[in-house]
């Protein structure tokens, strides 16, 4: 099997899976879903390390996978940062007040 | 070495990312999950590092320069600019697909199915970023939030997109010219302006859902030119996500996806003659409605934009102890798109204490206004309308609101009579059963608890 057929059974497979796990997700949480998701897919910092690192990388490509990675981990570092300050603000029953 | 391992590694943080969508079904275990994310993410990126060649460096200062700015941005952020930062970040990851195909591009030249995934990447990742930049724009009210329309619109941004994407086949059928891939960058960077332009505040919700499903596949598309399962993976979760969240939106206002990126919805109704007639209604002082919420014994609040705009959610919870404390039951009813991203609504009132097990969806909510005393209105207009259900004729027809209207007593927090959103007169508040309370939410409300605080 070529590579990207495989790749396409994975993606199949993984859309369905999200499909399933996201119509879970109570409307409660969507805001926090979306800045999670959103932190998930910076993954893409990934593929800006390995085009910046690239050895065969000119000059070009090089700022372009620079610029990348300036992007996605901030995506990383916000997006689990931020889902994070939401989720703590939901809370079942009131705290204790005196 | 680490080619031998670097595979489990991602096999590993692809379970991190599946599980942490999981355990978002559950405010309960939702911040576990986000703990597993980021153990997830921590593995990937060190896996990926101790792989690459050269260039250490660069790649260092480049993550320290994104957590220098991602982190501050997220703890200083007021909470009720998150469909701003939302739409920021939209843009960020999309950017990064698109820089990242287009240095795939001129580093190696890829052909066929690659090439193909490669044009898919660029093209979604281009017009992601301007389309997120134009609704952050928006959101922030750098832009007019109306939507700004012109003859021959629809034809115009079709045109661009369908250029761009005779452009994109060309490169994938033959050898790319060098004008092309330069072309196909600026028209993909046009439509995703040209996209967003004509689209009002009050369809948001599903544009930015849209946003996020789009930075999705840009990032699963690069798993495809990189030959990478990981991004698939975490590309495919997202783009799912976002297109669910983006088909709610939709029913929740009763509209097809075409009609909310080509409908211009949101300008003013032009007023039928004979209709213009200014029609009496009942207003309120902060005194009265204090009293009248005192001798109620159920009370449901439905928060909107507005209730974002004047920042009132930390009075309204003021007002929640103050009723709570004489025994009246407080609800909170949320309409799907109330506020400008989906959740939005929940976010800032558990943001101000109330606890999440009051904030009410609207099919749990519905049965419960004939039973209810007073329905408190702050900020929302039209998912409230009741022509909604009443009149054929009107562009809300058919959308599914929350029944305010039959609730024994409506109050209505509302700065002056303009329309909504959707441009359109209100019924709610010709009743003869609502109040109209005018003025800014936040001092209305403080005004009430005021005089509860009195009165006991």
């Amino acid at each position: 099997m070529q590579s990207y057929e495989f790749g396409l059974y994975v993606f199949m497979l993984a859309a369905f899976l999200g499909f399933e796990l996201v119509k879970r997700v109570s409307p409660l949480l969507h805001t926090p879903l979306m800045s999670l998701s959103n932190a998930i897919s910076a993954i893409a910092v990934v593929g800006g390390i390995l085009v910046t690192g690239d050895k065969d990388a000119t000059e070009l490509t090089r700022w372009l996978g620079f610029t990348a990675v300036i992007c996605a981990s901030l995506n990383v570092v916000a997006g689990y940062l931020i889902t994070d300050r939401m989720l703590k603000m939901f809370r079942k029953r009131e705290p204790e007040k005196k | 070495m680490i080619q031998n391992i670097l595979p489990a590694i991602y096999l590993l943080a692809s379970v991190g990312f599946i599980l942490a969508v999981k355990w978002m079904n559950n405010p309960a275990t939702a911040r576990r999950g986000v703990i597993i994310g980021e153990i997830g993410m921590l593995l990937a990126v060190i896996g990926t590092l101790l792989r690459v060649e050269s260039n250490f460096a660069m790649i260092f200062v480049g993550i320290g320069i994104g957590a220098a700015i991602g982190a501050p941005l997220a703890y200083l952020m007021p909470m009720t600019a998150v469909p701003q930062l939302t739409a920021l970040s939209h843009a960020f990851g999309a950017l990064a697909s698109a820089l990242i195909g287009t240095a795939e591009f001129y580093l190696r030249g890829p052909h066929g199915f690659t090439m193909a995934a490669l044009s898919l990447e660029t093209l979604l990742g281009y017009l992601t970023t301007t389309a997120s930049i134009i609704a952050f724009a928006k959101l922030q009210e750098l832009m007019p939030t109306r939507p700004l329309t012109y003859p021959g619109q629809n034809f115009v941004s079709l045109g661009v997109l369908a250029a761009a994407v005779v452009v994109g086949v060309m490169m994938v059928a033959g050898t790319p010219a060098p004008w092309m891939f330069p072309v196909f960058t600026g028209l993909a960077l046009l439509f995703g302006i040209l996209l967003v332009i004509p689209i009002g505040g009050a369809d948001m919700p599903t544009v930015i859902a849209l946003l996020n499903s789009y930075a999705g596949v840009a990032a699963a598309a690069m798993g495809f030119v990189l030959d990478n399962k990981l991004l698939i993976i975490a590309g495919a979760l997202n783009g799912s996500a976002g297109l669910i969240l983006s088909i709610i939106m939709c029913k929740a206002m009763n509209r097809s996806f075409t009609n909310v990126l080509f409908g211009a919805f949101g300008q003013l109704q032009p007023v039928a003659a004979g209709k213009t007639v200014q029609r009496p209604v009942r207003s309120a002082t902060p005194d009265e409605a204090a009293a009248i919420l005192d001798s109620a014994r159920s009370v449901i609040v439905i928060p909107g934009y507005g209730m974002a705009v004047a920042q009132a959610q930390h009075k309204i919870r003021e007002l929640y102890d103050a009723l709570s404390k004489r025994g009246i039951d407080v609800k909170f009813a949320i309409h799907p798109v109330a506020g400008r991203m989906p959740g939005h609504m929940n976010v800032l009132l558990a943001e101000a204490d109330i606890p999440y097990d009051k904030l009410l969806e609207m099919d749990e909510i519905n049965g419960d206004f004939p039973n209810t005393d007073v329905a408190l209105v702050i900020g929302a207009n039209d998912v409230v309308n009741p022509l909604a259900r009443t009149d054929k004729t009107s562009p809300i027809y058919g959308t599914p609101i929350l029944d305010a209207d039959r609730a024994r007593t409506v109050m209505v927090i509302k700065r002056s009579m303009s329309p909504g959103f959707a441009g359109i007169d209100n019924e709610l508040y010709y009743m003869n059963n609502t109040l109209m309370l005018f003025g800014d939410a936040k001092n209305f409300v403080a005004g009430i608890v005021k005089e509860l605080a009195g009165a006991h």
